[in-house]
C-alpha cells in the first residue's frame, strides 16, 4: 500500500467529481488523455517513492546548516529536485510556447500532491520556483522572460517570494524595504527580508528572489508597494551569470518543521549595491505578488492535505497490524487480541482524518477546476463568475485545511498511541510539518477578516451569491435522493444559519464588533463548504454504488460512510459557531490585556 | 545495429496478490499492471546503448491481452523508437513466447535481443534461454554489465561462484540481471512524444506457430499462514522439540 497517495481516490476526483475527460477534448489539452496522464502520475509517484520519501526522517533530523559563509543540505535534496526536473515537472503547467508541456492544472495539483505528501521539506523549492516562474510569465516583459523564465523552468534556477520583513508580517504596509531607481535602469534594493524560503542554498546555480519594496515618493501603504526581481546572481545579456548581487544570508531560522526547506534572514543591499529589476508596474508589486499569492494559497490548503493524507495512510496501516485489547463484550483474556482497526474509537479517529482529508482535497480540486475553467473561456461574464468563486473560496481552501487536516494529524498520532509520540514514527513529523500551514501565506486570522471583512460583501455580496447558488445545484440535484435526504435538510438549514448570520454581522456599525470573530465565523464557514462537497461526493457514490464492483463497491460505501461521519460530528459544530458569530459576542474583544495573568504585559 | 527488446505486462511488484477464489490462478481484474521490472532494465539498456551510438533502432515486442500496449508506451517513452504489439490471450507460455520472438527475429533482422532474465508474475527464468536456442545465438544470461566492442558482445555474468564473462559472437541474446542498471524514469515530455511514436500490432495466431499451452495448472493457492510460535523453559526442551519435529 502506498504512503503517499490513494490512486483511486485521485481517479475519483478526477474523473467523477471534476470532469476531467471534457477538459481532454479542448482545444488547448487535445493531446492528453487517461492513459498519458496515469503514466504522467506514475512517474511522479515513483520519484516521490524512492526519491524523496525514504530521505524525510533523514533530512528532518538533518536540517540545513550555515557557517558563515555556505548553506549545507543533504545531498538527498539535490537528487530528488533533479529528479523532479529531468521528469520536466518544473515546467509541467507552462504553455507550450514558453516551453511548457500545458498539463491540465487538475492533473498539476495531483502530481504536486505526491510529491509533498512524501516530503514537503524537498517539496517547497520546487513549488516556489513554479509560483515565481508563473508570476514572471505573467507580468514580465519579454526580455525578462528571455533572461529569467528558461533557466527556472529546467530546474537549474530557483525562485522564491520575499514580502515579509522582522517588524511586518501580517501587516505588509509596513515593510520597510527601499527600491532606489538609478540613471542605469535597475533600481538599488536596500532592507531585510525574514522567513525567506529557500532564500540562499547551493542546490541550483542562481535565485531568483522576487522582493517587495518602496520606491521612495510613492503612495503610502500597500499602495506603494512594488515587485523587483533580484537575482542572487546577476545574468549577462547573454544568460551567463555574472557578479554576486549584494544579498547576504545573515542567518537561518530553525523551525518546528519543514525543516528541509532553508528559512532564511536576508539582508538585502548591505553595500549599496544590490541590483533589482522592476517587474510590472511601480506601485502595483502587492496586487502582482497575488498571481503567485493565490496560487500559492491553493498550494498551501493543498500541502497541508498531503500531509494529512500521509498520516492518515500511514495510521490506518498501523491500526491493521497492531494487535491491542478486546472488545468491550469479550472480557476472556485468552482469546487472541484485536487489530485496533476493529475499536470503534480507533475508527473513528480515522474516519475523522478521511473525511478532514477528502473533503479538503474535493475542494483543492473544485478550485483547481475553477482556475482552469477561466484560462479555457474567453466569455467575459464566465471569468467575472469564475473570478468571484475563487476569491470567496481561497481563504476557505488555505484555512480550512490549514486548521483541520492538522487535527486529523493529531488523531494519526493517536492512533499509534505512544509509538505515534517518538520520532521512529512519521506521525509526529507529519503533525510539525503542518504545524506551518495555518501560519504563512497569511495566518489564519488574516484570512479570518479577509473572509468576513471583504470577501462575503464585495460587490453587493456577488461572490457569495454565487457560491451560495453552486451549493444550491446541490441541494436541488439531491433532493430526490432518498439516501441522502438527511444531509439535503441539514446542508440547507446550516447554509439558512449562514446567511442569516452574514447578514447579522454586516448590519452592525462597529467594524471591530463585526470582525470580533472572524476566525470563528471563518471555521464555520469551511465546515459549510465542505459539507456541501461531501454531500456531492456522496451524490457521485450513490449513483455510481448502482453497477459497481469489486473493491469500488467498498471506495463507494466509504464515501458515504464519511459524508455522514461529517454531517453528524462535524457540520453540526459549525452552527454553534455561527451563534457566537451573530450574538457579536464580545467575551474576546472586552478581555483586557491584565486579565490574562493579572499583570498588564503592554 | 538494431535491438529487440521484448516487454511483459505483469501485476505491479507493489501489489499484494491475491488468488481467484476459484483457484484458477492470480485475481487480476483492477489490479495495477506494469512493466516487469527485468524488462525495464532491458529497455534502459538499449537506450544506453542508442545513447552511446552503438545502437542504431529499438524496437518494442509484446505479448499478451490488448493493454500490453500500455506496456510498449512506457518502453517508448524510455527511449525505444517503435513497438510491435502481439495479441493473445490467456497465458502465453515461455516456449510459446520464444517461437513467436524467433519469428519476429527473423523479420527484424535485430544484431542483439536484450530480455529481461525473468518475469516476476511466474518467475519462471526460460524465455531468454529458449529463444537462443531457437535462434541457434549465443546466449549471456544474468548480465550485470554489457559492452559492445569489435563486433563482440561483452556479457559480464552474474553466477553462483561470483561472475563470468563472456564474449558473445553477434547476433547474441542477453537476458539482465538486476544490478545491469537503474531504469530511468519516463519524463513528462517524452510520455507525450512516446504518444506519436508507431506501435504496429498483430495476432499471434498469424505467426502460424503453436502456442498452445503444454502445461495445466491444477490450482493455485495462497501460501499457508505462518502459525504462532511456542516459548519453551530451557535449551533441553528446545532440542527435544526440534527432535521431536524432525528437524535435528
Ligand atoms: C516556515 C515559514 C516560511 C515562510 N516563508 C515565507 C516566504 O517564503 N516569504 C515570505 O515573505 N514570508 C514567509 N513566511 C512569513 C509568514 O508569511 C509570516 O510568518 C506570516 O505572515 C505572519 O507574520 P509574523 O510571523 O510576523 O507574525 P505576526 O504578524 O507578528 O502575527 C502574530 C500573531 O498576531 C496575529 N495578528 C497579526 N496582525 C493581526 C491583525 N491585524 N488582526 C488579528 N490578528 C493579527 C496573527 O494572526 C498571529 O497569530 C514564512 C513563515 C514561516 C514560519
Ligand atoms: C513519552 C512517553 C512516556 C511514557 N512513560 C511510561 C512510563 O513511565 N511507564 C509506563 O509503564 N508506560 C509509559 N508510557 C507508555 C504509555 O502509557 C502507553 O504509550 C499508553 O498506555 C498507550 O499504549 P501504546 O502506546 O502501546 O498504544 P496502544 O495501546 O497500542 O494504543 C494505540 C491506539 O489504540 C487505542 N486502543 C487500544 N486499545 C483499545 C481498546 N480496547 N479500545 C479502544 N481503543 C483502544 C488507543 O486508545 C490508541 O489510540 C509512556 C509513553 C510515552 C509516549
Amino acid at each position: 500500500m502506498s504512503l503517499i497517495a490513494n490512486r483511486r481516490d485521485v481517479d475519483f476526483m478526477m474523473y467523477e467529481f471534476l470532469n476531467l475527460d471534457k477538459v481532454f477534448q479542448t482545444e488547448r489539452y487535445q493531446s492528453y488523455d487517461r492513459e498519458a496522464v496515469s503514466a504522467i502520475l506514475d512517474t511522479a509517484e515513483a520519484i516521490a517513492e524512492d526519491k524523496y520519501l525514504p530521505c524525510a526522517a533523514k533530512l528532518d533530523a538533518n536540517e540545513p546548516s550555515f557557517d558563515g559563509e555556505k548553506v549545507s543540505i543533504i545531498p538527498e535534496v539535490g537528487e530528488g529536485l533533479q529528479a523532479f526536473a529531468e521528469a520536466g515537472f518544473y515546467a509541467a503547467s507552462f504553455d507550450e510556447d514558453v516551453g511548457g508541456a500545458q498539463l491540465p492544472g487538475i492533473v498539476n495539483l495531483t502530481l504536486a500532491g505526491f510529491f509533498s505528501a512524501a516530503n514537503p521539506g524537498i517539496n517547497s523549492y520546487a513549488f516556489l520556483t513554479v509560483g515565481a516562474a508563473n508570476m514572471l510569465n505573467a507580468v514580465g516583459t519579454q526580455e525578462q522572460k528571455d533572461k529569467y523564465l528558461g533557466p527556472m523552468l529546467e530546474g537549474k534556477w530557483s525562485g522564491t517570494m520575499c514580502l515579509s520583513e522582522p517588524q511586518a508580517g501580517s501587516s505588509l504596509s509596513d515593510i520597510r524595504t527601499k527600491a532606489t531607481p538609478t540613471e542605469e535602469g535597475h533600481y538599488l534594493i536596500e532592507g531585510s527580508k525574514m522567513w525567506i524560503s529557500g532564500g540562499d542554498h547551493e542546490l541550483t546555480e542562481n535565485i531568483v528572489e522576487m522582493v517587495l519594496a518602496k520606491i521612495p515618493g510613492g503612495p503610502p501603504g500597500v499602495r506603494g508597494i512594488s515587485l523587483f526581481i533580484v537575482p542572487k546572481y546577476r545574468v549577462n545579456d547573454d544568460g551567463s551569470l555574472g557578479a554576486k548581487n549584494d544579498i547576504s544570508l545573515a542567518g537561518l531560522n530553525h523551525k518546528m518543521g519543514h525543516r528541509g526547506t532553508t528559512n532564511c534572514l536576508l539582508n538585502f543591499g548591505e553595500n549599496g549595491d544590490c541590483h533589482g529589476y522592476l517587474l510590472g508596474k511601480p506601485h502595483e508589486g502587492l496586487k502582482n505578488m497575488f498571481h503567485m499569492m493565490n496560487e500559492a494559497r491553493i498550494g498551501v490548503g493543498h500541502g497541508a492535505t498531503m500531509s494529512a493524507l500521509a498520516g492518515f495512510l500511514y495510521s490506518t496501516k498501523y491500526a491493521g497490524e497492531r494487535l491491542q485489547g478486546r472488545h468491550p463484550q469479550d472480557k476472556d483474556p485468552s482469546t487472541p487480541q484485536l487489530p485496533i482497526i476493529e475499536h470503534t474509537d480507533i475508527k473513528r479517529l480515522l474516519m475523522a482524518q478521511k473525511a478532514a482529508v477528502e473533503g479538503a482535497s474535493a475542494l483543492l480540486y473544485y478550485c483547481t477546476d475553477l482556475v482552469e475553467e477561466q484560462k479555457l473561456t474567453d466569455d467575459k461574464d464566465a471569468q467575472n463568475r469564475l473570478a468571484l468563486l475563487l476569491e470567496i473560496l481561497t481563504p476557505i481552501a488555505k484555512s480550512w485545511p490549514s486548521e483541520f487536516c492538522l487535527e486529523a494529524n493529531k488523531h494519526a498520532i493517536q492512533v499509534l498511541g505512544g509509538y505515534g509520540y517518538t520520532r521512529e514514527f512519521p506521525v509526529e513529523r507529519l503533525y510539525r510539518d503542518n504545524r506551518l500551514n495555518h501560519i504563512h501565506e497569511g495566518t489564519h486570522a488574516i484570512h479570518g477578516i479577509d473572509l468576513l471583512g471583504r470577501k462575503v460583501s464585495m460587490f453587493d455580496g456577488a461572490a457569495l451569491k454565487l457560491l451560495l447558488q453552486e451549493v444550491q445545484a446541490t441541494l436541488s440535484a439531491t433532493s430526490e435522493m432518498s439516501a441522502l435526504g438527511e444531509y439535503n435538510k441539514d446542508l440547507e438549514q446550516a447554509l439558512k444559519v449562514l446567511v442569516e448570520t452574514t447578514e447579522t454581522v454586516k448590519a452592525h456599525e462597529n467594524v471591530n464588533t463585526q470582525l470580533a470573530n472572524a476566525t470563528i465565523y471563518l471555521d464555520a464557514f469551511g465546515h459549510v463548504v465542505i459539507a456541501w462537497l461531501w454531500l456531492r461526493q456522496a451524490q457521485i457514490a450513490t449513483n455510481a454504488l448502482a453497477n459497481a464492483q469489486g473493491d469500488d463497491v467498498a471506495f463507494y460505501q466509504g464515501k458515504l460512510a464519511a459524508c455522514r461521519y461529517f454531517f453528524r460530528y462535524e457540520l453540526p459544530k459549525a452552527l454553534v459557531q455561527f451563534k457566537l458569530v451573530s450574538d457579536l459576542d464580545e467575551t474576546c474583544m472586552d478581555l483586557k490585556p491584565e486579565h490574562l495573568t493579572g499583570n498588564n504585559p503592554l | 545495429m538494431k535491438v529487440l527488446v521484448p516487454v511483459k505486462r505483469v501485476i505491479d511488484y507493489n501489489v499484494k496478490p491475491r488468488v481467484k477464489p476459484d483457484q484458477t490462478g492470480v485475481d487480476l481484474a483492477n489490479v495495477k499492471m506494469s512493466m516487469n521490472p527485468f524488462c525495464e532494465i532491458a529497455v534502459e539498456e538499449a537506450v544506453r546503448l542508442k545513447e552511446k551510438g552503438i545502437v542504431t533502432e529499438i524496437v518494442v515486442v509484446s505479448i499478451g491481452v490488448a493493454q500490453a500496449q500500455e506496456t510498449l508506451r512506457t518502453a517508448l517513452a524510455m527511449g525505444a523508437d517503435r513497438g510491435i504489439l502481439i495479441t493473445a490471450e490467456g497465458d502465453v507460455e515461455p516456449l510459446a513466447v520464444a517461437k513467436i520472438l524467433k519469428a519476429v527475429a527473423d523479420e527484424e533482422q535485430p544484431g542483439l535481443i536484450l530480455l529481461g532474465k525473468q518475469a516476476i508474475d511466474n518467475d519462471n527464468n526460460q524465455t531468454g534461454q529458449m529463444l537462443a536456442a531457437l535462434l541457434d545465438w549465443p546466449q549471456g544470461t544474468f548480465a550485470s554489465e554489457v559492452v559492445v566492442e569489435d563486433g563482440k558482445v561483452n556479457v559480464t555474468r552474474e553466477i553462483d561462484g561470483g561472475l563470468q564473462t563472456v564474449a558473445l559472437e553477434g547476433p547474441a541474446v542477453v537476458t539482465t540481471d538486476l544490478r545491469l542498471n537503474e531504469p530511468r524514469y519516463a519524463s513528462l515530455p517524452n510520455i507525450m512524444k512516446a504518444k506519436k511514436k508507431p506501435i504496429d500490432t498483430k495476432e499471434a495466431a498469424s505467426f502460424g506457430v503453436d502456442i498452445s499451452p503444454r502445461l495445466t495448472v491444477l490450482k493455485v493457492t495462497e501460501p499457508a499462514e505462518r502459525e504462532a510460535g511456542e516459548k519453551v523453559e530451557d535449551v533441553a526442551t528446545l532440542v527435544s522439540k526440534l527432535k521431536a519435529a524432525g528437524a535435528l
